[in-house]
């Protein structure tokens, strides 16, 4: 158990956060020239100002035309996106290990407020699941990999909250915890989680297109 | 899935150019077809919507089709890109001539290429483009309603959309001329005119069958004191109905043409006539396919030219309109420009009784007969009026006896919507109110 917890946290670790650091940069590279490549005509037209104001607006809960319309998924989203970066970059137990392998630190969460919003985390996603299940308008265009991401998501935050409790094996259960988070990174640039960064630039270009050409709100 | 299975295959329509453009295909083609359009005509940007889109289905309220269909998915925006793209993308373009058939009648025939959709996704995906591929992809392989395919032909053999020839396009001009010399004894409609400051340019179906515009707006020019001119030769019409074909070529063609004609009059700007497609391709698709930024001419849109001349005062009201009004905001000069508050300022001046539709601005419903879909023609006709319930219900809520829709598309869908279903609304270009009710200081007594 000690020699699979070491090799997940050393190498493993290294691979997971490498791939997903390098997928990243790979992939802004690789979209980047094929805008200039093939989508000229909208690269053109994109705008700071624009881009900036379209990503602060939506940013804001309960703005957004759309926001409005569907408060419950609003709340869920809102909500599941916060505390699902939130927890694993301020949670003490992650901080104390970076401050062991690299010796840097910085402020963490109360370890009771980071269990509440890791049960936050979990309800959105069986929220997105039963959504998923039964609303027709998304239920309509959902594929297997759909089901898949949900589950990816929320497996390090569902193993993570047993481990914490102790539930079950708490060894076996903080390795699985580990490789689920580090299976998560690992997979961002290459499935549809590649929302986290791509997602910002088709939203900088409606932006852009909507404030800068059409002169009217995106939103 | 559910005990129904949603989707284009329980609503085929029959369509001669459909129909025998699928007769025509082998798998090779399609594949090699697609696969050429997805590797040599798209990018990042089609890359990016199909990885990131989370298919969360918050797109479907925006759509006037799934409105209108008691939440059929398979009209909401995702709902046909699930339908179209996604196929192609997934099967790497091994899809069967059935397969292009459904496509073609989604991308041609329920999606008006409004994006209203593009605002209401938390990615901005624009699924309006991603219909466009669809529809390019359709283009290539020949499989296009019939009816939108002549209007294409027209525009390729005679640069307008309409068949008009040449000397029919003078003879309307001079016909219309005498018509509002009775009226207004001095007014002339100055053709060829090198060197005026604008050259006035209608879509081919005001020639054809809305001549009465022309006349309108010849009035209009003449009251208020313009240097303008209208001309002889191909370049008059600013129509494109190649751009909702998938014919890019065309589309690129029309507008050289159009703006080369402003630049051999020597005209300071060209203003359009009530046209909110022509303008999409003057403004937002055939300038860029032209890799111009934006339009080599100045164009002015009539919604802005009223606006204007009203507030140089060139445009005078003589009279109010009282009829109860209301104003439809048509997407590709609202959500494409942005000219909704203009359009307001003028309905105000003329319209005491402005009552506003509800949503509106650049949030209203689409007609449901923009992006070439009511140029699919009468075999199309009911998928437009049914999809488009919820635009009927947003009319009758206004009760106003008088609809201002400043579109040719949008007017020609609003009518089958109020007769479709029993409004009783009267409709009305806004150049149709502004000439009954302006100061007209050359008209006889």
């Amino acid at each position: 158990m000690v020699e699979i917890y070491n090799f997940v946290v050393g190498p493993l670790a290294w691979v997971g956060w490498g791939i997903f650091v390098v997928g990243i940069i790979y992939k802004l590279i690789y979209m980047y020239s094929l805008a200039r490549a093939k989508d000229y005509s909208s690269l053109d037209y994109m705008s700071l100002p624009f881009s900036l104001r379209s990503i602060f607006v939506w940013s804001i809960p309960f703005y957004a035309t759309n926001w409005k319309r569907n408060p419950a998924m609003t709340v869920a989203t809102f909500l599941f996106h916060i505390c699902l970066i939130a927890v694993p970059v301020f949670l003490l137990a992650h901080v104390v290990l970076w401050q062991k392998f690299f010796g840097i630190t910085w402020a963490t969460l109360p370890d009771q407020a980071a269990d509440y919003m890791t049960l936050a985390v979990i309800a959105a996603c069986v929220f997105f699941g039963v959504r998923r299940a039964t609303d027709l308008r998304a239920r309509y265009v959902t594929s297997y990999k759909d089901w898949l991401i949900l589950i990816l998501v929320a497996s390090p935050f569902v193993t993570g909250f047993l481990a914490y409790h102790q539930i079950f094996n708490y060894k076996f259960m903080i390795i699985l915890h580990i490789v689920s988070g580090l299976a998560w990174l690992a997979l961002i640039p290459f499935t549809r989680l590649s929302h986290m960064f791509l997602g910002l630039f088709t939203r900088a270009y409606a932006g852009s297109e909507f404030g800068k050409v059409r002169h009217v709100k995106d939103w | 899935m559910g005990a129904v299975e949603y989707g284009i295959q329980n609503r085929k329509v029959d369509d001669i150019g459909l129909i025998q453009g699928a007769a025509r295909l082998t798998p090779e083609r399609i594949q090699k077809t697609i696969q050429k359009v997805l590797a040599g005509e798209t990018g990042a940007k089609l890359k990016a919507y199909s990885e990131i889109c989370v298919r969360c289905g918050l797109c479907a309220e925006a759509c006037h089709f799934y409105m209108s269909h008691d939440g059929d998915p398979s009209y909401s925006p995702v709902g046909k890109v699930k339908q179209t793209m996604w196929v192609m993308l997934d099967k790497k373009g091994k899809v069967s001539p059935e397969f292009i058939y459904q496509a073609a009648q989604v991308a041609y025939t329920e999606c008006n290429l409004c994006k209203r959709c593009v605002q209401y996704c938390p990615f901005g995906i624009d699924t309006a483009y991603i219909m466009l591929v669809v529809r390019r992809i359709c283009h290539l392989l020949g499989v296009i309603p019939q009816y939108i395919q002549d209007t294409a032909h027209s525009h390729a053999s005679t640069m307008n959309q309409m068949w008009v020839k040449d000397d029919e396009w003078i003879d309307a001009l001079q016909w219309q001329e005498d018509e509002a010399r009775d009226e207004i004894p001095n007014l002339r409609i100055p053709l060829e005119k090198e060197g005026a400051e604008i050259m006035y340019s209608v879509i081919g179906p005001e020639p054809k069958f809305r001549t009465q515009l022309i006349m309108q707006a010849a009035v209009l020019m003449n009251e208020a004191g313009m240097d303008w001119t209208m001309p002889a030769t191909t370049g008059w019409d600013n129509s494109d109905m190649a751009m909702y074909t998938g014919d890019n070529e065309i589309m690129a063609r029309l507008k050289r043409d159009h703006f080369e004609c402003a630049q051999r009059l020597k005209v300071k700007r060209i203003v359009m006539g009530e046209c909110g497609h022509a303008f999409r391709s003057i403004y937002d698709m055939g300038n860029r396919a032209l890799a111009w930024r934006m339009h080599p001419v100045p164009v002015v849109h009539a919604l802005e030219f009223y606006w204007e001349l009203l507030r140089d005062g060139k445009l005078k009201v003589a009279k109010p309109f009282e009829k109860t009004v209301t104003l439809h905001d048509p997407c590709n000069v609202i959500r494409g420009r942005g000219l909704h508050e203009k359009a307001r300022e003028v309905v105000r001046a003329f319209c005491p009784n402005f009552i506003e539709m509800i949503p509106n601005r650049e949030h209203n419903y689409c007609c449901s007969a923009g992006g070439g879909v009511i140029n699919c023609g009468p075999p199309f006709k009911n998928v437009r009026v049914q999809g488009n319930r919820v635009k009927a219900e947003q009319l009758k809520a206004t009760g106003a006896e008088v609809c201002i829709s400043p579109c040719h598309n949008c007017h020609g869908g609003l009518e089958d919507i109020i007769h479709g279903y029993k409004l009783g609304m009267e409709l009305k270009f806004l150049i149709d109110i502004i000439y009954e009710c302006m100061e007209k200081p050359n008209a006889a007594e």
